[in-house]
Parts: structure tokens; C-alpha cells; sequence
């Protein structure tokens, strides 16, 4: 069988702060249980205003800005913890991205597969749609957990274009062959509605489930491929630190190199884990090596793939940036509290009530999901948001503005403070004036920053975040914020 | 072209509540005792008003919409009254619109009244309040002193101060209206401060500590105008008149264009000259004898020192620390001890501030006064350094 699409573009989002786990461990240890053991590295944990969806998008963009600006036909959002249980999450990402109107949006949800089987979808679409597929996750864990412990928070999109890419476009992989087994096998679940996983003991999931449904998949999907066991240089799958090793060897795996994810900088990103893993393979795959990839959740998803020219340097340059910028999270109920599993006392002003103006959101939709300013027809004065009379004082003519997307931009800081009196879940509130490169000034949040880390002229770029949550309508409401360069 | 406003407005009478934390009082409350004062001063009949104009900010926290608490509070006859807000000019709103009807020849003798009643938010601090349907979905969560405190960075960064010598400049601003608070009996805040004290308060919003911020406070102040014929015949020779009554709206430059570097409030330096050009004074600097400026946090007064005119530009910080501003400088600001110690009950603030004016220029400023003044200003800046409104206004003996 022959190549059914490619893999034209990458992007890795982990959120900056990091959890140690040794944090975890000094408080939530005296339970003597997870907790208590192997206590290294550090998780990626969420900001207080990031979730699944803001984390896409910054994948999303990521991505994005690596492929040249190529038309986009869908959208496919896989995430187990989406912040909308009823109300398009991937479109309100592709508004973000200010993709086409016409882009196909689709959230996939309901098992850690989705990522997978978005991509094999989305492959099997081969050369009539380019889509990009980004996986995110941010799962909660109760505290004291394993999971606590293991999960981690981050999203990866991956742009899949038709069999044949375009010219001067040298794919990362191409992906030659998808085969599925669904199975209702619960190695953990979670109910609709509820904060955390539930898991089943491992010895059986690895013994019952693992062992026996990933080998099945493995070899049909090879066979698909028209490739022996023998043929695959590169594997990887989601689920426990040696289960990977142990199908290896059982399906015949001889020269693979089992890829790993991190463990140590970021943890398991649910439905984000297997795009992760195969970055990491392909940050180590030569042209032309053989890749096969399996996930693991109420059955398999393999798929075989076939690394592309300069995906190895691609790969590993998206995972150095992407953990690069790191920060630790040294307040373990700072990380409960932004989580939502400890409420602390905010004061008086927490209780304002965010209800939003719906009308008033999709009058202004462009402007608050794309981020979307005007720009003067007249004087070329970018202003926003976007307004009936050009802001500049030597120009305020009428009706001359069209739409200038500022997302992409970046901008100096003019003025700022740190205020401690104003609610957010992670004081101070850090706001300022923002002067924009394109020329304008904006009064924007900023997010991700520390007290004493800023001064005026700083460079900051933007970011699609949370802005407010109505907890009397449970609601959450974005906008994009500046944070440093 | 127009000649404005200038010597068209008398002042009969003016009163001022005791501002601070007046638990045991509503807005009605709060009206009647600067309305009780300004009527004595004025010595006119209740029902010689013809006309009313009410200032008050947050309706919502106290007293609802609409002119209605004036009128059911002081019982008046069925007179026009009209309520205006301006956010933080709104007393000096209601003057304006008191003082345009007396020029207008409509009536001769009229109402401003400005109340606040704030301290039934439940917290310390401003009460919380929506932007707009828009504004709230993309403006930062902010708060008073957070948009204030940027003037600091920004001013710092343009001048090439750094915010401890700003700050030190602050301190003397906090440390020197609250020795003219201590002054004052109807002050909230009547204690005096050293500038390590300010320097050594608890941060609010940064650099803005606790002492570099205005009380919270409730209160109310009131004038009755008159015109300067009804002013004679009712016996006055010396009063005092308006000599200019200047207000300038942002229209959003501040906020989105780069033309502004967030280091000055362009509203104040539009109104200032108007308002200048309106009294006919042509070296301000040498001609105002005090003022009480929008001081609602120390690093508005030091910018506003050079957007109003009286210091040259980056200058404000050494004029400060000289003692430009104190009360035995140059001009006196905030001889009564200012927002700093009155607190800022928002629909009061303008008129208590015309009120000291008032008082000084008549010689009746008691422990307070400052010599013999001739000529006063008054300045508010409602809103935000990024969108505002200010008032300036001019008063003068009448000549």
C-alpha cells in the first residue's frame, strides 16, 4: 500500500509552569500512597486562565506558522477534557486561528484514541482535504493520585495534507497505513460530568488489555503497509513506562527503537500523549525509517508512517522550543486552586458577576476570538478594536477600516502595574499598555508573568487565554492576552 | 466667538459635609448637611432654587437613578432637576450644568449638589462595577489604582526617573496633603504621615503603596449659584465667580492610538488651556494662587503638576520635593488635604474641592488659610489615564 497522506507541519504547546513532583510528594505524601514514590522530575501544569482549548489553540498556531500558509479544508479538535460538553470547541479554535469559514471544525472526544483516530480520519482523507489535527489535554487528578503524579497538560497539532504534497513542500512522515480494534476494554474511565479518572489495577491492564489487543492491530496495520515486523525502525505507544517495550519485543518488533515521551519535563498528556510520542520518534527517525505507532484506550488505533526529509531536526527543534521555556509552580495549592480543587478565599471583588452579553460576543466575534483590529484604509492607523472612526487624531475618518489581525503581531510594553487589589486567581493582576508593532496602543492582561520580571519597552507577544469565568452560568469566556516575547 | 463663562456665575452659598466613613448615614442624609450649610451661606429661601442639578456616580450602590434623591430628599418644590454623571468630574459636572443655566439667563439662582454615600459596598476599595457590554469582554480586570499606577512606569521611562525617585517625590505628595488634612476638620483622614511611612506601606497596585492612595470615603458638597445681578441685589459685594468651567472627553486616542505614551492625561492639558484662555489668564503659573487637583493616587498629582502647566515638562518630581506645592509654596495644592485625606465620594469630589476654593478665597478657610488668594483652580480627572474626562475650573473674587 501506498503513502495515504502526510504530516506537512508539527506544533508542541506546554503551558510554562511546571509541578514538581517532589512538590506533590511533600503534600500529599503523608497518604503513603503514589504520592509518596518516585518523586522526580516536574508535570506541565495549566495557567489559571488555560485549558484545552486555549492550549490548542497555541499548538494550532504553532503549527500554522510552519506551513507556509496553506489553505485549510478542516479542523479536528481530540481532547478528553474540552471545556464545552455541548457547543463546538474546535470551532471556537479555527475562530481563533482565523481559519476559513468553510473549514470543516469536529471536536473528537470520549477516549484517549480521539488524537489517533482524528489522524487516521483525516488521513484517510487523503488528497481531498488538508486538516489539521490538533490533540489537548488537561486532565485533572485527585490529589494524592498516580495520576496526580503522571498526567501532565499540553496539546500538539500535526497539519495532515493530501497523498501527494505540494511542490516545494517536504513532509515530516507520511502516513501509509490506520488500523483499528475496539474493544470495551476499562483500563480507566471517567463519567460525564466528573473531575477524575477512574483506574483499574495495572498488572490487569497490561496482562489482559495491552498484551492482548495491540499485537492484533500491529500486525494488520503492517500488513496494510505491506511491511514485516522486521521493517519497523521506530515505535511507540501510549501507557505505562515498559508496556511499549514488552509489545515490542511480543510483536516482533526486532530493530525497533522504542520512543518515550517525557516523563520528566512534562508528563502524560492524555489525548495528547500519542502525537507527542510520535514527535518524539520522529526526532530521532532517519529519512525514509519505518515508524509505527499505537494507542492504547477501549481498543487500538496503529498506525505506520514513514519519516520524511528533515523531520528529525523539525521534531526536535519544536520539542526544545516548546519545553524550553519553563517555570516552576512552587505553591502546590496555587496549582489545587487554579485547578479548581481548592477555593480559596478571593475577596469581595471574585464575586462580580462575568455574565456575558451573547449578542455582544457575536457582534465582536471576530475581534475577540481572532483578535481581530481595524486598520485605517486612510491614514493606515491599526487600531482596536475595529471602529466606525479612525482613532488617530489627524485622521478620524469614516468608515475606512478593514479587518487587521493582530494575533500574529507583536508589541512593546508602554506602561504597566502589578496590582494586587483586582481579582484573578493569580495576583497580582499584571496589566498594561501595549503598544502594538503595527502601530496602536491596546490596554491588555498579561499572563505567565512574575512581579519584578518587567519594564517598560519589554517586547511581549499574544496569547488566546481564558478571560473570565461565570460560575453563576458556568461559563468561560476567552480573549487573547500579551506575555513576554 | 464666545466669551465663555467667565464672571456670568456667582456663588451665594456652598456647604460640605464631614467626608469619611459615615456609617451611620444614607445620601439623603449626607445632602441635607452640606445643603443645610450652603443654604445658611447663601441666606435664600429653599424654594428661591429654580432649577437643580444632582452629581452622583455609582446609582446603583446607593441612592438609584435619576434626579430623584434630590428632589424627594430636599422636598423640592417641583423645580427642574436634572442628574448628571461624568465618572470622576461628575460634581464638577453638576456645576457646570448649574452654572450654564445661570449664564444662560434661564434662571438666577440654581443648585449644584455632588453626594457619594460609598461606604455601604460591603469592602475597602471601590465598589466593582461592569465596563460596558464590549469593554468588559476585552479590558483587563482592573482597578482604579492599577490604571493609575502605569502613569508611574510609563512617566519613569519617558523623564528617565526611576520609580524610587519617583516614589520619594509620591511620598512628599501623600506625606504633604495629609499635614493639610490634619488641618481640616471635615477630612476623613485627619492624622499625619512621615514619607518612610508611604514609602513603607503595603503595595496595592505596583508602585501605588497604600499611602499613595486616596480614602474611601462618603460625603457630599453642594453650591447655590446665583447670577451676579441677583448676587447684588441680594446685598453681596465680595463673591466669588466662576471664571472659567472647562470639561474635555477623551475620544479614544489614549486608548488606541500610539500617540500617547501613557505618561500624562491629555484631557488635563486640553481643558487647562481652555479653561486658561476662558479666565483670560495668560501666565496661569503666576497667577493661580492654589488649587485642588484630581489626587486620587501621588502619581496623578505629579503628572498633572505638568499637564496643567504649573511645572515644566520631566520637572514635576524636583518642583515636588522643593516644595513647590506645599502649602507655603509657590501654589498651595490641596491646602484642604485633597482626595488624599477627603477620600473621593465621586459625585462630591468636584464641588468639595470648589468648596475649599470657595472658602479660602473669601478668607474663611480658618486654620487653614493661605494669606489672601484671588484666584483658585480646581481640576478632576474622571476615568482612566487611557479614558477620561477632566474639569478644570477657575475662581476668582469677583472684580
Amino acid at each position: 500500500m501506498g503513502e495515504i497522506a502526510s504530516i506537512v507541519s508539527c506544533g508542541l504547546y506546554v503551558p510554562l509552569w511546571r509541578l514538581e513532583r517532589a512538590r506533590i510528594a511533600e503534600a500529599m505524601g503523608w497518604l503513603g500512597s503514589a504520592a509518596a514514590h518516585g518523586p522526580s522530575g516536574s508535570r506541565a501544569v495549566c495557567g489559571w486562565d488555560e485549558d484545552a482549548l486555549t492550549m490548542a489553540v497555541e499548538a494550532g498556531r504553532r503549527c500554522m506558522a510552519g506551513a507556509q500558509s496553506r489553505p485549510l479544508d478542516a479542523l479536528s479538535l481530540a481532547s478528553t477534557t474540552l471545556p464545552f460538553a455541548d457547543r463546538s470547541n474546535a470551532t471556537l479554535v479555527a475562530e481563533a486561528l482565523d481559519l476559513p469559514e468553510s473549514a470543516r471544525t469536529s471536536d473528537h472526544a470520549g477516549s484517549l484514541r480521539a488524537a489517533t483516530t482524528a489522524l487516521a480520519e483525516a488521513a484517510r482523507r487523503g488528497a481531498e482535504a488538508s486538516t489539521l489535527v490538533i490533540a489537548s489535554d488537561a486532565r485533572l487528578a485527585r490529589p494524592g493520585s498516580a495520576a496526580e503524579m503522571e498526567y501532565g497538560d499540553g496539546a500538539v497539532a500535526l497539519l495532515i495534507a493530501g497523498g501527494q504534497p505540494p511542490d516545494g513542500c517536504r513532509p515530516m512522515a507520511t502516513v501509509s497505513a490506520v488500523a483499528h480494534v475496539s474493544a470495551d476494554f476499562i483500563d480507566h474511565y471517567r463519567m460525564s460530568g466528573e473531575p477524575f479518572d477512574y483506574a483499574l489495577e495495572e498488572r490487569w491492564v497490561r496482562d489482559e488489555g495491552v498484551a492482548k489487543l495491540v499485537p492484533g492491530a500491529i500486525s494488520r496495520a503492517l500488513d496494510l503497509a505491506g511491511l514485516t515486523p522486521a521493517d519497523v525502525d521506530h515505535f511507540a505507544m501510549t501507557g505505562m513506562p515498559g508496556a511499549a517495550r514488552r509489545i515490542a519485543q511480543s510483536a516482533g518488533l526486532v530493530r525497533a527503537r522504542v520512543g518515550e515521551g517525557l516523563r520528566e519535563d512534562c508528563g502524560e498528556l492524555g489525548a495528547a500523549q500519542p502525537f507527542l510520542l510520535l514527535l518524539s520518534m520522529l526526532s530521532a527517525a532517519a529519512p525514509g525509517e519505518r515508524l509505527l505507532l499505537a494507542g492504547f484506550a477501549q481498543g487500538v488505533d496503529a498506525l505506520v508512517l514513514l519519516a520524511g526529509e528533515g523531520a528529525a531536526v523539525r521534531a526536535r527543534d519544536e520539542l526544545a522550543r516548546a519545553l524550553a521555556r519553563s517555570r516552576l509552580e512552587p505553591h502546590y495549592t496555587r496549582y489545587l486552586a487554579h485547578r479548581g480543587l481548592l477555593v480559596p478565599d478571593y475577596g469581595r471583588r471574585a464575586e462580580r458577576d462575568q455574565r456575558t452579553a451573547q449578542s455582544v460576543a457575536w457582534r465582536k466575534h471576530r475581534e475577540l476570538a481572532a483578535f481581530i483590529g481595524g486598520r485605517c484604509g486612510a491614514c493606515g492607523a491599526v487600531q482596536f478594536p475595529k471602529s466606525r472612526v479612525c482613532v488617530n487624531p489627524e485622521c478620524r475618518r469614516a468608515d475606512t477600516q478593514c479587518e487587521h489581525r493582530l494575533a500574529e503581531t507583536s508589541g512593546r510594553l508602554r506602561s504597566f502595574t502589578e496590582d494586587w487589589q483586582a481579582y484573578t486567581p493569580h495576583p497580582p493582576c499584571v496589566y498594561g499598555n501595549v503598544g502594538l508593532e503595527a502601530g496602536g496602543n491596546l490596554l491588555m492582561e498579561l499572563t505567565d508573568v512574575a512581579p519584578g520580571e518587567l519594564e517598560v519597552g519589554a517586547e511581549v507577544r499574544f496569547v488566546f487565554r481564558i478571560k473570565d469565568c461565570d460560575r453563576q452560568r458556568a461559563y468561560r469566556r476567552y480573549f487573547w492576552k500579551a506575555t513576554r516575547g | 466667538m464666545s466669551d465663555g463663562i467667565r464672571d456670568k456665575v456667582a456663588i451665594l452659598g456652598m456647604g460640605c459635609s464631614k467626608f469619611g466613613e459615615r456609617w451611620s448615614c444614607g445620601a439623603d442624609d449626607l445632602m441635607l448637611e452640606a445643603f443645610g450649610e450652603a443654604l445658611a451661606d447663601a441666606g435664600v429661601e429653599r424654594d428661591a432654587i429654580e432649577a437643580a442639578w444632582l452629581g452622583i456616580f455609582f446609582d446603583e450602590q446607593s441612592t438609584g437613578k435619576s434626579s430623584l434623591p434630590l428632589a424627594m430628599t430636599l422636598r423640592l418644590p417641583g423645580i427642574p432637576v436634572t442628574r448628571v454623571e461624568n465618572l470622576c468630574a461628575t460634581g464638577t459636572e453638576a456645576l457646570r450644568g448649574a452654572a450654564y443655566a445661570i449664564a444662560a439667563g434661564v434662571c438666577d439662582i440654581a443648585l449644584a449638589m455632588g453626594v457619594e454615600k460609598l461606604k455601604d459596598a460591603g469592602y475597602a476599595g471601590l465598589p466593582e462595577r461592569t465596563k460596558g457590554t464590549f469593554e468588559d469582554l476585552y479590558l483587563p480586570s482592573s482597578t482604579a489604582p492599577g490604571a493609575f499606577a502605569q502613569l508611574a512606569s510609563a512617566y519613569a521611562a519617558r523623564h528617565g526617573y526611576t520609580i524610587e525617585q519617583l516614589r520619594r517625590a509620591m511620598a512628599h505628595i501623600s506625606r504633604k496633603s495629609h499635614d493639610n488634612g490634619a488641618r481640616n476638620p471635615k477630612a476623613h483622614l485627619r492624622n499625619r504621615i512621615t514619607e518612610e511611612q508611604v514609602l513603607g506601606a503595603p503595595m496595592i497596585s505596583y508602585p501605588l503603596g497604600v499611602l499613595d492612595c486616596c480614602g474611601v470615603s462618603d460625603g457630599a458638597a453642594c453650591a447655590i449659584l446665583a447670577s451676579p445681578r441677583m448676587a447684588r441685589t441680594l446685598g453681596r459685594k465680595d463673591f466669588v465667580s466662576l471664571k472659567a468651567l472647562q470639561l474635555a472627553a477623551s475620544n479614544g486616542v489614549e486608548m488606541g492610538h500610539q500617540s500617547w505614551d501613557g505618561s500624562s492625561t491629555l484631557t488635563t492639558r486640553i481643558a487647562a488651556a481652555r479653561a486658561f484662555r476662558e479666565a483670560g489668564l495668560e501666565r496661569p503659573r503666576d497667577q493661580i494662587d492654589l488649587m485642588e487637583v484630581h489626587d486620587c493616587f501621588s502619581i496623578t498629582e505629579l503628572v498633572l503638576m505638568e499637564d496643567l502647566g504649573f511645572s515644566d515638562e520631566g520637572r514635576a518630581p524636583h518642583d515636588v520635593l522643593e516644595g513647590r506645592y506645599d502649602r507655603d509654596g509657590a501654589i498651595p495644592c490641596q491646602s484642604d488635604g485633597g482626595l488624599k485625606c477627603f477620600g473621593h465620594p465621586i459625585g462630591a469630589t468636584g464641588l468639595r474641592m470648589a468648596y475649599e476654593i470657595y472658602l479660602q478665597l473669601l478668607g474663611r478657610a480658618g486654620e487653614r488659610q493661605l494669606g489672601s488668594p484671588v484666584m483658585g483652580l480646581t481640576h478632576n480627572l474622571g476615568g482612566i489615564p487611557n479614558r477620561n474626562v477632566a474639569s478644570v475650573a477657575v475662581l476668582g473674587l469677583a472684580t
